[in-house]
């Protein structure tokens, strides 16, 4: 059976859809956002990457220690994880959350364990970015309750340029998806002066009122946590310090989806 | 809150608590009278209570609408010299110290020692148990391994049920006199002596109507010298009140608060019941009274608020009486444990929760006092909305209410023997401790320290610490072969251990039935009366003794950490480890970052650390579980620790999970700060591992930052979370909600954070009058807010 490659685990997991889930972290991403705050998941494979911890009170890096992310582990392993937190789910109401990464670039495995968690009857969510071939989602739609559906940009121009790959097999994904008639919930990332303008707001809103099914949407600000891991892993930090949004601007930008109709949910 | 109950509130906050010899001084006055001498020991118990009753000063506050004082003002202290006399030294402690410190005034200093000292000295109960109990008792005392609750507080561990609201103590005087009228002296050899306790329960009922009536005439006094119109109605009505309760039974509201308050002065002037005698089901008892005087137009919902706030304000104003030596450390705080049951099923079965439930909890979140503690019971049955009234509370960062599981309380009760009835009418008290309300003496012995006894284990009976041997020769450790050879050294220890501390126990109930008998209390809890024997003599219908087991997660953590590193992995040879103990890690950095770091621990869901944890809760329910007391009942575990872990931690040396010595152990059967790093659902599960219901109570802790329980969608997750917690049939469980740099700024500025009070074990406290120790130890505490 196939194995997969994944960067953690987090139980009690009560921001990635209904109830309290568990996320499994896959590893490997073929974007390539400018914002990412999950550097460690970009790369298919296992890496050490040398952390710096940051010294408490004082702004220098200082310690150095290597840390690795990512191992391999078989279905079963990743089974023994998530069936820990049944009795969890079945209270709840809540499941597994696949994210990552990219849950879709490790499709055998992917399939595999959703096969798994269906078999013990838990609820099961993918959180993607939607850049994978549309064959694979037809193979795994099925043994998904829903999607948890990245959506950044509908300029492609600048998508190519702030993401790195053109958005054509994203939003085309979406549409089948939803043509399908599966649940889905749009998480929007708020990144302010990229995804957070107004017009790119008013494109996004503009594209989903052309497709059916989408009613869901999260609007996700800005966070930090990017800009501490980026500089804990000694990245550049391309987009300098951005603010995070205040709570009256993102009701602001919430309301202007309600208007619409639309159920809209801040974070998670 | 309106201006009365604000002003009472901060009259409550405001008042210095004190040392007060009223009461010890009454009390000497009464034995040396002579009378004593005349009269069987419990008749001269009762009428020294009698005589305090008699004699002590009114107490009437300034606007109050329940009254009652235990001291003659409110947090003047009484101290209980009968059972251990306060030396000039302690007094100077108590004065002098920063934290939970009670004014003694220099004439008190006097009268202790030219009246109170001479006459106790050597009589008090203290002085008799430390007389009668054997070397090796002392040696295990003194060393740590347990503590002992009744050398300075009357085994009280009781709570009522709804027996006062439907007699007065006119009608409990008449069901005592037919209990004597029906002794058989021809036949029962213990008739006469059951004619002495009777007799003593009658002078004691007696005793409080009188109490109450002297606070009728005061009232009354103070009624025709009052010019304002409203308040002098107000005190001529509580007079009158006054009148009717105690000797009758309520038939208001207001009467069924009064009634019981003047019986909770009564058993905690009679004796300094350790600890948490509380009116138990108050949203239950006082329902009835509520709805009828609701119908008949003479109770408001906010009357019925205003009514409910003063009686809490008559809580904060009795401070845990003082203590001394290492009682004063194990539990450092003002805090009497007085729990309020709200919630949970009735008697059939049913969920108990009503308009009251709510009204309470109303009251506990806008009045924010220390005393009373308050609790929700939680039942498959509650409905949702209950829960979440109580989590929004506890999102507020107070610390109340604690959560407890019904069903598990009631499998806990039945187990032991109790009737479902008696056990879903039962709930939790003092920190989380399983009761049958008002028909139980469940006694507290003593903590036991389980980490203690491995280090003695691992030192072939010596305490390193004194280098003395104090416990038996379990065996080199450095020759161990495998972790059961080890294993089964630590049980002979901790066998041993417990048989000293039962021994013990035996001697030191004797002595409470024979110098100490309780017969105001023991009008109270069935079925003294009928039984005609003393509550501290196994009058009650159930009769339980616990020895509290400490450090679940530092002995797990340590037994875990030597089967992994010695024996599993074999990277450490014993020796080297045992060394580096004594040395407290010096030199062994990189194997003490190992163990922290690198080592299974429970509280992660992990069942390498966690069957050992089920191995030594097998050995200590197996050591205690089922073996009888002297008064017809069992001993029976659980799993709390008070503060009394940090005093633990300070006795003990370095330990085998990496934590150094003198540092607190963990608390309760949370596991040890910082070690769960898999967030709460895996800290449950861990917990849930234990088997509860084979307890008489678990304790949990919790900590969530305020951020992750911001919004009302978190709230309902962590609802789910406890209900989970529960169908694991998880005893109990609360939480911290506070952020470590709040606590770290109370920390560094105590002054503007005064009003800042956390969980701290089975209740709570201002987190300013913790000692240091204590204070960082919370802040440790895992956050999840974090993960």
């Amino acid at each position: 059976m196939a194995n997969g490659i994944i960067f953690d685990i987090k139980r009690y997991a009560i921001h990635d859809g209904p109830g309290i889930r568990t996320t499994a972290f896959f590893k490997g991403c073929p974007l390539d956002c400018r914002w990412c705050h999950n550097p460690e998941g970009k790369k298919c494979e296992p890496e050490t990457i040398i952390v710096r911890n940051r010294r408490k009170g004082s702004g220098k890096y200082k310690k150095r220690e290597k840390e690795t992310f990512g191992r391999m582990v078989t279905v079963e392993d990743l089974m023994t994880e998530i069936r820990k937190d049944a009795i969890f789910y079945d209270q709840s109401c809540g499941g597994i959350t696949f994210s990552g990464g990219e849950p879709m670039m490790q499709m055998d495995f992917l399939n595999a364990v959703l096969r798994a968690c269906k078999s013990d009857g838990f609820s099961t969510a993918l959180d993607t970015c939607g850049h994978a071939p549309p064959d694979d989602f037809e193979r795994i739609s099925g043994l998904v309750d829903f999607f948890l559906y990245d959506l950044k940009m509908i300029d492609d121009g600048r998508h190519m340029k702030c993401i790195g790959v053109s958005n054509s097999l994203i939003l085309d994904n979406l549409v089948m998806l939803s043509e399908k008639g599966h649940r889905i919930i749009l998480r929007i990332p708020l990144i302010p002066g990229i995804t957070d303008t107004d017009a790119n707001l008013a494109d996004i809103l503009k594209f989903i009122e052309s497709i059916k099914n989408v009613n869901e949407i999260s609007l996700l600000p800005y966070n930090k946590l990017g800009e501490d891991k980026l500089g804990k892993f000694g990245m550049k930090n391309i987009l300098g310090p951005l603010q995070t949004q205040t709570r009256a601007e993102l009701d602001l930008k919430a309301a202007r989806f309600r208007s619409r109709g639309y159920k809209v949910q801040i974070g998670g | 809150m309106n201006d009365r109950i604000k002003k009472l509130r901060r009259q409550s906050l405001n008042a210095k608590p004190s040392v007060s010899l009223e009461r010890a001084e009454l009390l000497t006055k009464f034995y040396k009278s002579g009378e004593a001498e005349r009269v069987s020991v419990p008749v001269a118990r009762a009428l020294a209570f009698k005589y305090i009753l008699e004699h002590k000063k009114i107490c009437i506050n300034d606007g109050e609408l329940i009254v009652g004082e235990r001291g003659p003002n409110p947090k003047a202290t009484p101290t209980y010299p009968e059972i251990c006399t306060h030396t000039l030294k302690d007094f100077k402690i108590l004065n002098d110290r920063r934290k939970v410190s009670f004014a003694v005034s220099d004439k008190t200093r006097k009268m202790q020692k030219d009246t109170i000292i001479p006459f106790w000295s050597g009589r008090s109960i203290r002085d008799r148990i430390f007389e009668a109990v054997d070397p090796e008792w002392v040696a295990a005392y003194d060393a740590g391994i347990f503590t002992e609750f009744r050398e300075q507080r009357a085994p009280g561990h009781t709570v009522l049920d709804d027996k006062i609201y439907h007699n007065g103590f006119l009608d409990f005087k008449r069901d005592i006199e037919q209990s004597i009228e029906r002794l058989d002296f021809y036949n029962d050899p213990e008739a006469p002596a059951k004619r002495e306790q009777l007799r003593a329960m009658a002078i004691a009922a007696g005793a409080l109507v009188l109490y109450a009536r002297r606070h009728a005439k005061k009232l009354s006094e103070l009624a025709a010298k009052e010019r304002d119109a409203p308040r002098k109605k107000e005190l001529k009505e509580m007079a009158e009140i006054c009148e009717k309760v105690p000797a009758r039974a309520p038939k208001t509201f207001r009467e069924a608060l009064q009634y019981y308050w003047f019986v909770h002065v009564g058993v905690i002037t009679e004796l300094n019941t350790w600890d948490s005698f509380n009116p138990g089901r108050l949203d239950r008892h006082l329902l009835p009274f509520y709805e009828k005087d609701f119908k008949a137009g003479i109770l408001t919902r906010e009357r019925a608020r205003e009514l409910l706030q003063a009686f809490w304000v008559k809580f904060n104003n009795q401070p845990a009486p003082p203590k001394v030596g290492v009682t004063a450390e194990e539990s450092n705080t003002y805090t009497d444990f007085c729990l309020i049951n709200l919630g949970g099923v009735k008697e059939t079965g049913e969920d108990a929760s009503n308009e009251l439930t709510y009204l309470i909890l109303d009251v506990l979140e806008e009045m924010r006092l220390l005393q009373p503690s308050s609790m929700v019971q939680v039942s498959k049955k509650s409905p949702d909305r209950l829960l979440y009234r109580a989590l929004k509370i506890i999102r507020t960062g107070y610390g109340q209410p604690s959560l407890f599981n019904t069903e598990s309380i009631v499998a806990e009760l039945v187990r032991q023997g109790k009737t479902v009835q008696d056990a879903r009418n039962g709930g939790a008290s003092g920190c989380v401790e399983t009761g049958a309300f008002g028909k139980e003496s469940y006694i507290l012995t003593g903590y036991f320290n389980l980490t203690k006894v491995l280090e003695i284990t691992l030192n072939n009976g010596i305490d390193p610490l004194t280098g003395r041997q104090i416990g038996i020769k379990s065996g080199d450790p450095k020759k161990f072969k495998t972790f059961d050879e080890l294993y089964d050294a630590f049980e002979k220890q901790l066998q041993y251990f417990i048989d000293v501390k039962i021994k013990g126990n035996r001697i030191i109930e004797r002595l409470w039935a024979e110098y100490l008998p309780a017969p105001f209390l023991s009008i109270l809890i069935d079925d003294c009366i009928v039984n005609g024997k003393d509550y501290n003599d196994g009058g009650a219908r159930y009769n339980s003794s616990y020895i509290q087991g400490v450090g679940l997660g530092s002995i797990t953590d340590s037994l875990t950490a030597i089967n992994c590193r010695v024996f599993d992995k074999k990277d450490i040879s014993m020796t080297a480890f045992i060394k580096a103990l004594r040395a407290n890690f010096k030199g062994a950095t990189r194997l003490r970052q190992v163990l922290l770091d690198e080592t299974p621990k429970y509280g992660n869901d992990d069942d390498y650390a966690d069957d050992v944890m089920r191995r030594i809760f097998e050995s200590y329910f197996r050591l205690i579980d089922g073996r009888p007391n002297t008064k017809g009942g069992h001993y029976r575990i659980n799993l709390l620790p008070t503060t009394v872990h940090v005093y633990f931690g300070s006795i003990t040396g370095a330990t085998p999970d990496g934590r150094k010595a003198w540092e607190p152990l963990s608390e309760g059967i949370s596991p040890v700060q910082g070690a769960d790093r898999k967030g709460p659902t895996a800290v449950l599960k861990s917990a849930g591992k234990i088997d509860h219901v084979r307890t008489g109570g678990t304790l949990l802790n919790q900590k969530f930052t305020p951020s992750l329980l911001a919004d009302d969608d978190s709230l309902v997750k962590l609802g789910h979370l406890i209900r989970s917690y529960f169908k694991m049939d998880g005893h109990h469980i609360q939480f911290n909600v506070v952020t470590a740099e709040t606590l770290r700024k109370a920390q560094k500025n105590p002054e503007k954070y005064k009003d800042l009070i956390v969980r701290v074990a089975g209740y709570s406290d201002y987190f300013v009058d913790l000692g240091v120790d204590l204070q960082n130890e919370i802040i440790k505490r895992t956050e999840h807010g974090l993960i």
